[in-house]
């Protein structure tokens, strides 16, 4: 679920074609920098409803993917 | 309530200009890197021009034209976080320049400083105590930046701009926030280190949400709707900030004033150097309504709505 809002938000941010993204794709390969992903994650918290701050690096879309779901379910607890 | 008008503005800028490809030189950077990431293509750098130097030129600078003395103003306001001294502060450094005898003080809060500063100057109008106030943004953010460090260096610059405030009731809402913390953006003042150092990705998320929850808030408590502001002019850090901020809160893009790229982030300065800019242009108008906003470091951040 998680994936698919973010591969969403990725291909209106770059116009990527959406079968190019997938969780091993590197955001600096679709030309996304830090503030572009800071950017996605903002737009996910307003979707979501959630705060989703944390510091970590990310470099591709499924470890931005695996860092959200960790959030939701330290949330949900 | 009485409050204040503008009756000038003046800016300075030191003459010495530093672009991207000459930073590139000396750092592991690019012209275009700088330019995508934030919007800089230029900033000015003082070679040997203090602080109070920069802050007195722009304040003569306002003062040239608006038929006040320097022995007319009531007191000094100054927004900034590189004043030369400890002690004096930077207002009474630009008190002696400008040969006033008003009371003299700075405010602190980083880059929201200048907001915070007018907020200051609106209490004493509504008090009744003063008729004329100088509040000047003045920084030589050049003397905190480690010249080594890529992620900062490209992104400071140098400058002053000031405001000439005299009774009015053109003020017309504010709204100030802080929360503490020195996680984020610093500043030491330590021997062995007084640089400044950010958090980009936390700084821009906070930055974001700051612009758009203080105009959101200082529009209502003017009693305004967003389409009746004509423009605002939102603390210079970064055009992507502004350009996300302005997205969210979906407002036309044309209404957010930018210098940016010729001046880098001057902190305090930013505000009144662009609105010094904006005025001299003649793009404003009597009766425009103008939005002011700043964030930074404390955390802080600020804003307020101003009819030229």
């Amino acid at each position: 679920m998680i994936f698919e809002k973010l591969r969403d938000l990725i291909v209106e941010h770059t116009d990527a074609d959406p079968e190019s993204v997938r969780p091993s794709t590197q955001f600096i390969d679709l030309g996304i920098d830090s503030l572009d992903t800071v950017e996605m994650i903002m737009q996910l918290e307003e979707e979501l409803g959630v705060e989703l701050e944390f510091d970590e690096k990310v470099t591709t879309v499924g470890e931005l993917v695996n860092l959200i779901e960790k959030r939701l379910r330290e949330l949900k607890k | 309530m009485s409050s204040f008008r503008i009756l000038s503005t003046g800016s300075y800028a030191p003459n010495n200009i530093v672009t991207n490809s000459q930073l590139s030189e000396m750092l592991d950077t690019t012209d275009q890197w700088i330019q995508q990431r934030v919007g800089i293509c230029q900033r000015h750098i003082s070679v040997s021009e203090t602080t109070s130097d920069m802050a007195a030129k722009a304040a003569e600078n306002a003062l040239q034209n608006s038929g006040v003395r320097p022995e007319d103003l009531d007191m000094i306001i100054c927004a900034t976080i590189t004043a030369e001294y400890r002690s004096p502060n930077l207002a009474c450094m630009v008190q002696k320049k400008l040969g006033a005898s008003c009371p003299a003080m700075d405010v602190n809060c980083a880059c929201s400083s200048f907001i915070y500063a007018l907020d200051t100057a609106a209490g004493f109008f509504a008090r009744g105590t003063v008729r004329h106030i100088l509040v000047i943004g003045a920084e030589r953010l050049s003397s905190i930046v480690d010249w080594k460090d890529r992620s900062t260096a490209v992104i400071f610059g140098d400058g002053a701009g000031a405001v000439l405030l005299g009774t009015g009731d053109n003020y017309l809402a504010s709204v100030l926030n802080a929360a503490g913390n020195d996680e984020i953006i610093k500043i030491p003042d330590q021997p062995e280190n007084s640089f400044i150092s950010m958090k980009g990705q936390e700084t821009f998320q906070f930055a974001v949400k700051s612009i758009c929850a203080d105009l959101q808030t200082v529009i209502r408590k003017a009693g305004l709707q967003p389409e009746d502001i004509d423009y605002i002019i939102p603390h210079q850090a970064n055009s992507r900030i502004i350009e996300f901020a302005q997205k969210r809160l979906n407002i036309p893009a044309e209404k957010f004033c930018m210098n940016i790229k010729n001046y880098g982030n001057t902190s305090s300065a930013s505000i009144p150097m662009l609105l010094d800019e904006l005025n001299r242009s003649g793009k404003l108008e009597q009766g425009d309504k103008i939005a002011l906003c700043a964030f930074g470091g404390g955390l802080s951040s600020g804003a307020c709505i101003i009819t030229w």
